[in-house]
Parts: C-alpha cells; sequence; structure tokens
C-alpha cells in the first residue's frame, strides 16, 4: 500500500514544517496560519486513521473556534513579539545541545529492533462498512469514561471561574445597561404628554 | 456494565454540588453578609465528612470497592485521607477568613477555588485509572494557579502564578509523556489491568521503566522534591499566605495518594527501579531543604524549604515498598499537612491590619505579648524538628524505621544527621520568640473561632504524639500492615 505511507509521510512532513514555522516566523499572524496548517495535517492523519469524528472535530473546534479567536486577539491587540524572541539566540546553541542529548538518550533507551515497526503495531482492519466513528466515540465517552468526562467538564468550569475571577474589576464610574429595568420601562417614565394651547402663527 | 455503585463517589458528588451553589448563592449576597459563604463552606465540609464515613461498601474481606469501570476505587486509605483533608481545609478556612477580611480580599472566589481544588484532591485520591489521576491533577493545579494570583493587585502574587504556570505545565506534560509509554507498553489505562500486564512482560522492559521515569518526575514536581522544587519557594512566598496555606497542606495528601497509585498498585513490581530513582530525591530533598531553610529571613520561605524536606521524608516511607513503610508514609503526610496549617495559621495570627508578618523577625518576643500563642507555635516547631513526644517525632521515627527495616542504613543516617541540622532553624524561631526583645508592643487581637481552632491545632501537635498509636494503627491497617 505505497499510496497510504507517501499520503503519511507527505503529511506528518508538513505538519512538522507547519509546527517549526510557527515558532520562527516573526509575524504573529503567520505563526497562527502556520498552527492552523498544522492542525489541518494532524487532521489528515487521523483520516488515514479511519477516525473521521475526532478529525473533523479538530477542525472544527481548533480551527474554526480556538485559532479564529486566536488570530482576531493577535490582530487587534497588535503584540509586539520581539521581546518574546530576546535571548532566542543566546539560549538557542544550548538548547539545540540538550534537545540532541535528549533524543540521542531516547533512541538509545527505546531503540530495539522491532519494538516500533508494523509487526509490533500491525495496521488494524478497516472498519465494515456503515461504521459509526461518532456513535463509538460516543458510547465509551459516555460508559466507561463518564467519571472522566464529567471531571473534564468541571476542569472547564474551573478554568471559566478563574479567568472570571483574576479579570473581572468592577469600576465605580462605568455607565453599565440593566436589561431587565430596561424591559419594564413603562411609558409614563419616557414620554410626557403636555397640554398646551397653540401657539399663535408667527412672522404673519 | 453497572452503574449502582456510583454512588460511591457520593462525597465527590456532594462536594461538587455544594461547590457550585457556594457558586451561586454569592450571586445574590450583598457584601457584608459574605459570612453566609463562609458557614455554606464549612457545612459542605462537615457533611462531606459523614457521607465519607458512612461509605458502607467495605464487608467480610472486601477491603476496596471500584466505581466508574474501575476508574474510581474507594478504600480505607483513600476514606482517611480525605477525611484529613475535610479537617484541614476547615482549618484552613477559619484562618484565611479573618486573613482575607483584614485584607479586604474576602471574596467567594477563595471559597469556590479551594472547594474545587478539595473535589480534585478527592478524585485523585480516589482515582484508580490514568485518565483521573490526570484530570483530579489537573483541577487541582487549575484551581491552585488561581488562587495563587488572588490578590490581583500583587506584583509577587501575579509572578509566583506564572512560574506555578509554567512549571506546572511542564511537570503535567512530563507525566503525560510517562503515561503515554505506559499505556503504549502495557496497552491499558486501568491501574489494575496495568499491573497485570507488568508482571506479564516482565519489570526489565525498557519502555516501561522509560514511562516511569518520566511519571517520577511529574509525581516529584508535584510534591516539590529535589531537583524539581524551584517553584516551592517563590510561590509559598509569593501567594497570599492563606493560599499558601492551602496549598502546602491539602494537596500534598492528593500527591501522596497519587505516588502509591502509581507506584504500588500500578508499577509495584517495578519496585527495584522507582526505589532507586525516589532515593535520590529523598536524599537530595532532606540535605538541600534542610541547609537552604536555615539561610532564610522570610518565614514563609523558611517554611517552603521546611515542606522540601517533609516530603523527602514521606518518599522515604514509600521507597523501601514495605506495607509499615506506606503507612508510615502516610502517617507522616497526614501530622505534615496538620503542622503546616497551624505554622502558617500562626503567621496569619501575627499579621495585622494588611502587612503580612513575612519576616522572622515578627516573631521576636511573642512570649511576652502573647504567651499561649508563643507556646502553640513553640508546639508546631518542636514537632517540625522532630523532638520526642510530639507528634512530628513519631512521623520521622516511624519512616527511619521503615528504611532501616529495608535494610537502607545510610539512607536513615542521613535522615537523622539532617533532622538534628533541620532541628536548628526550628528552634531558632523558638528562640526568638522566648529570648528576644519584640519589636511591637502591639496586643495580638483575632476572632474567638481563630483563637478557639489554632490552640487545637497547636494542641494536636502534642496530643497525637502522645495518643499517637490509634492514627499510626489505622494508617498501618490501610496498607495490610
Amino acid at each position: 500500500m505505497p499510496i497510504y505511507e507517501i499520503v503519511f509521510y507527505f503529511f506528518s512532513l508538513v505538519m512538522l514544517g507547519a509546527a517549526l514555522m510557527v515558532i520562527t516566523v516573526r509575524n504573529p499572524v503567520y505563526a497562527a496560519l502556520s498552527l492552523v496548517l498544522a492542525f489541518f495535517s494532524a487532521s489528515a492523519i487521523w483520516l488515514l486513521l479511519e477516525v473521521e469524528f475526532l478529525a473533523i472535530i479538530l477542525i472544527l473546534v481548533y480551527v474554526g473556534a480556538v485559532m479564529v479567536l486566536f488570530l482576531f486577539v493577535v490582530m487587534m491587540l497588535d503584540i509586539n513579539l520581539e521581546p518574546l524572541k530576546e535571548g532566542f539566540m543566546r539560549y538557542l546553541p544550548a538548547g539545540v545541545v540538550v534537545a540532541l542529548l535528549m533524543a540521542t538518550e531516547f533512541m538509545l533507551v527505546l531503540w530495539t529492533k522491532g519494538r516500533f515497526d508494523t509487526q509490533a503495531f500491525p495496521v488494524p482492519a478497516p472498519n465494515p462498512d456503515g461504521y459509526s466513528n461518532t456513535k463509538a466515540v460516543g458510547e465509551l465517552l459516555y460508559t466507561n469514561y463518564l467519571l472522566a468526562f464529567e471531571v473534564a467538564g468541571v476542569v472547564l468550569l474551573v478554568a471559566i471561574i478563574a479567568a472570571v475571577a483574576l479579570t473581572l474589576r468592577q469600576r465605580s464610574g462605568s455607565r453599565r445597561q440593566n436589561p431587565a429595568m430596561q424591559v419594564r420601562v413603562r411609558r409614563e417614565e419616557r414620554v410626557r404628554l403636555v397640554q398646551m394651547d397653540s401657539e399663535p402663527r408667527q412672522g404673519s | 456494565m453497572n452503574n449502582s455503585n456510583m454512588l460511591l463517589a457520593a462525597p465527590e458528588f456532594w462536594v461538587l454540588s455544594m461547590a457550585c451553589v457556594i457558586l451561586v448563592v454569592d450571586l445574590f449576597l450583598r457584601e457584608e453578609r459574605r459570612g453566609i459563604i463562609h458557614l455554606l463552606a464549612i457545612i459542605t465540609l462537615i457533611f462531606a465528612a459523614i457521607i465519607t464515613m458512612r461509605g458502607d461498601y467495605a464487608s467480610e474481606g472486601v477491603r476496596s470497592a471500584l466505581a466508574f469501570n474501575g476508574s474510581f476505587i474507594r478504600d480505607q486509605m483513600g476514606d482517611m485521607l480525605k477525611l484529613f483533608s475535610y479537617l484541614v481545609l476547615a482549618i484552613v478556612y477559619i484562618y484565611s477568613k479573618f486573613h482575607l477580611r483584614q485584607f479586604r480580599m474576602f471574596r467567594a472566589d477563595f471559597y469556590t477555588l479551594s472547594l474545587f481544588a478539595l473535589l480534585g484532591v478527592m478524585l485523585l485520591i480516589s482515582a484508580n485509572n490514568l485518565v483521573t489521576i490526570y484530570l483530579g491533577l489537573e483541577l487541582i493545579s487549575l484551581s491552585s494557579y488561581a488562587l495563587v494570583a488572588f490578590d490581583r493587585d500583587s506584583r509577587t502574587g501575579s509572578e509566583a502564578a506564572m512560574k506555578y504556570f509554567v512549571l506546572g505545565s511542564m511537570a503535567s506534560g512530563m507525566l503525560l509523556y510517562g503515561m503515554s509509554m505506559i499505556y503504549g507498553a502495557t496497552g491499558s489505562l486501568d491501574l489494575y489491568a496495568i499491573s497485570a500486564a507488568v508482571a506479564n512482560i516482565g519489570s526489565d522492559d525498557p519502555m516501561l521503566v522509560f514511562g516511569l521515569v518520566f511519571l517520577v518526575v511529574g509525581l516529584a514536581f508535584k510534591l516539590g522534591v529535589v531537583p524539581f522544587h524551584m517553584w516551592i519557594p517563590d510561590v509559598y512566598h509569593g501567594a497570599p499566605v492563606p493560599t499558601t496555606l492551602f496549598i502546602s497542606s491539602v494537596p500534598k495528601m492528593a500527591a501522596f495518594a497519587m505516588a502509591i497509585r502509581l507506584l504500588q498498585t500500578g508499577l509495584g513490581d517495578l519496585q527495584g527501579d522507582w526505589s532507586q530513582m525516589l532515593s535520590v530525591l529523598a536524599v537530595l530533598s532532606i540535605v538541600l531543604g534542610n541547609l537552604a531553610a536555615i539561610a532564610q529571613t522570610n518565614i514563609k520561605r523558611m517554611l517552603a524549604y521546611s515542606t522540601i524536606s517533609h516530603m523527602g521524608f514521606v518518599l522515604m516511607g514509600l521507597l523501601p515498598g514495605s506495607a509499615t513503610g506506606y503507612g508510615a508514609g502516610m502517617f507522616y503526610v497526614i501530622v505534615y499537612s496538620l503542622m503546616s496549617a497551624a505554622a502558617f495559621g500562626m503567621v496569619i495570627l501575627l499579621s495585622a491590619r494588611g502587612v503580612e508578618a513575612e519576616k522572622l523577625d515578627d516573631f521576636k518576643g511573642l512570649n511576652q505579648r502573647n504567651s499561649w500563642y508563643a507556646a502553640v507555635m513553640a508546639m508546631v516547631m518542636f514537632s517540625m524538628a522532630g523532638v520526642p513526644v510530639f507528634v512530628g517525632f513519631f512521623a520521622k521515627w516511624l519512616v527511619i524505621k521503615a528504611a532501616l527495616d529495608a535494610g537502607l542504613v545510610w539512607l536513615a543516617i542521613i535522615a537523622v544527621v539532617f533532622s538534628v541540622v533541620g532541628a536548628f532553624y526550628y528552634i531558632r524561631v523558638v528562640k526568638l520568640m522566648y529570648f528576644d526583645e519584640p519589636v511591637t508592643e502591639s496586643p495580638i487581637e483575632v476572632p474567638v473561632d481563630f483563637r478557639t481552632v489554632i490552640s487545637l491545632n497547636g494542641a494536636m501537635m502534642l496530643g497525637l504524639g502522645i495518643f499517637s498509636s490509634s492514627l499510626i494503627a489505622v494508617c498501618m491497617s490501610s496498607f495490610g500492615a
């Protein structure tokens, strides 16, 4: 199945390249767009594994929501990322050495012949026709992993609370609208009808 | 699959619902009636304790019960640690209320966030599955990050929160990487299944040991042992005292439970490997923690380094891999939480009129200002130093005994030598209180609930020391020793 492998390596290379771009390009908008590209390639690899649901979710949630929001922030706030990159070149040699060392050590420990090849991890049998990926994920999520699913919800709730608790400030002079008051307003409070005599025509 | 045992998680459900209730109730409360939040939080803890104690899952010969398809476990160790978590959190609340009021930070967020953190602690204690462990840990971490930055106008607080966040995320990354390796080697997330798989494939599989290394690194970060301790002094120092009080006590019990679940339940067959790693961590922590604490002039930093050394002792209990060792570690971590609560409670007690009593000098002449509080602090310090009769002595003694039983004489010698070194800076506090002239003469005025609880908390150091046998027996029987 050479076409399968060609597709896999193509998307893997694109993903690695895009991920590298994310951290190296100067312009933050390009960085965000590279991240989108990386997500797309990851999603393509997932499609190769026949996990359509997760592949689509990755596009919908990360590309559709998270990255768009991120792009908005980058464009609206005009963040200058130069100070963040300060010292990048200075730390680069040390970082590269440490990374290479770690990588070689990982290889030395883990690399034994046949550990990671297709004999040890055979290609799973293709799903039968009409197999629903979404249903399979849903079934697992709401039975075996119910607790984890609920706790993940709580983690998100905590994130919301923390974000609000750390950023919400009530300024004294702010003019906020009170929707309830606005809905309940009556005609008498806004319009005053005044009886008055008609004025004589002027300038005649 | 059987879901009727979902009720095993009743304490978790209760804490979660009450945290949400408190979140909503706060919206309808006026500023001056915030005391209700405090009351609700305490009630939550009391009922959580009742629900936990009423759990009747254990019967003849059955010592634990599983729920949620094996991802949740109830057993004696978990229940004990949970009960002590409630107790310590209640103490934390009573100390914190006074401090938060004084510093105009009395907001409901502190209570909701710490209750969510407690939920994380409970889940982590009861976790029997790598996913549950990770989620429980994240729940604790996220809440703690926010609590550290709780004083929004404090620069040091924000800096500490940022450091904590970055290092904490890195630790989570390490842990996840280790978990993925373990999953790759054993093909399961369930700790029992992992244990069975390890027995099957043998303990010398490099991938397993490789995963284990990262698990231990993640664990060491969360426990805060050398060389993964860098965040502890800065975070303890930068955070507001109530937060320091919280993160130095309750989550430590969860971290201990996590170590037990991962290392004993899951990877018990790799004991030979992780025992070596833990002994390096333990020795470094005991040595560095005690030496660095001597140089501190800030009491929060001093206590932070003392935490590092105490966690080294906890690891020392774990590393022989014997039931008595686990029991000793559990007893140590419970005792440590109570001591830490009392010590930071004293820091709160001395903070007056918007100024935190951070300096060691603030303890000068405490005996002349109020001899009872000086006595309480002295008891806490003696206990931390491991002076006999006080409870800290028994904790250290059990741990060292467990190491000796396993034939680790060199480790025991290092532990003893450096607890003597450590005694120096604990007793220095006592010296400052009794033999130095006070800097201020202002009387110490605290509400009656604070006074009662800190007195009880201090008396525990002596009381638990004299009557330590029953608590030790419970800890030991949790591991069948």
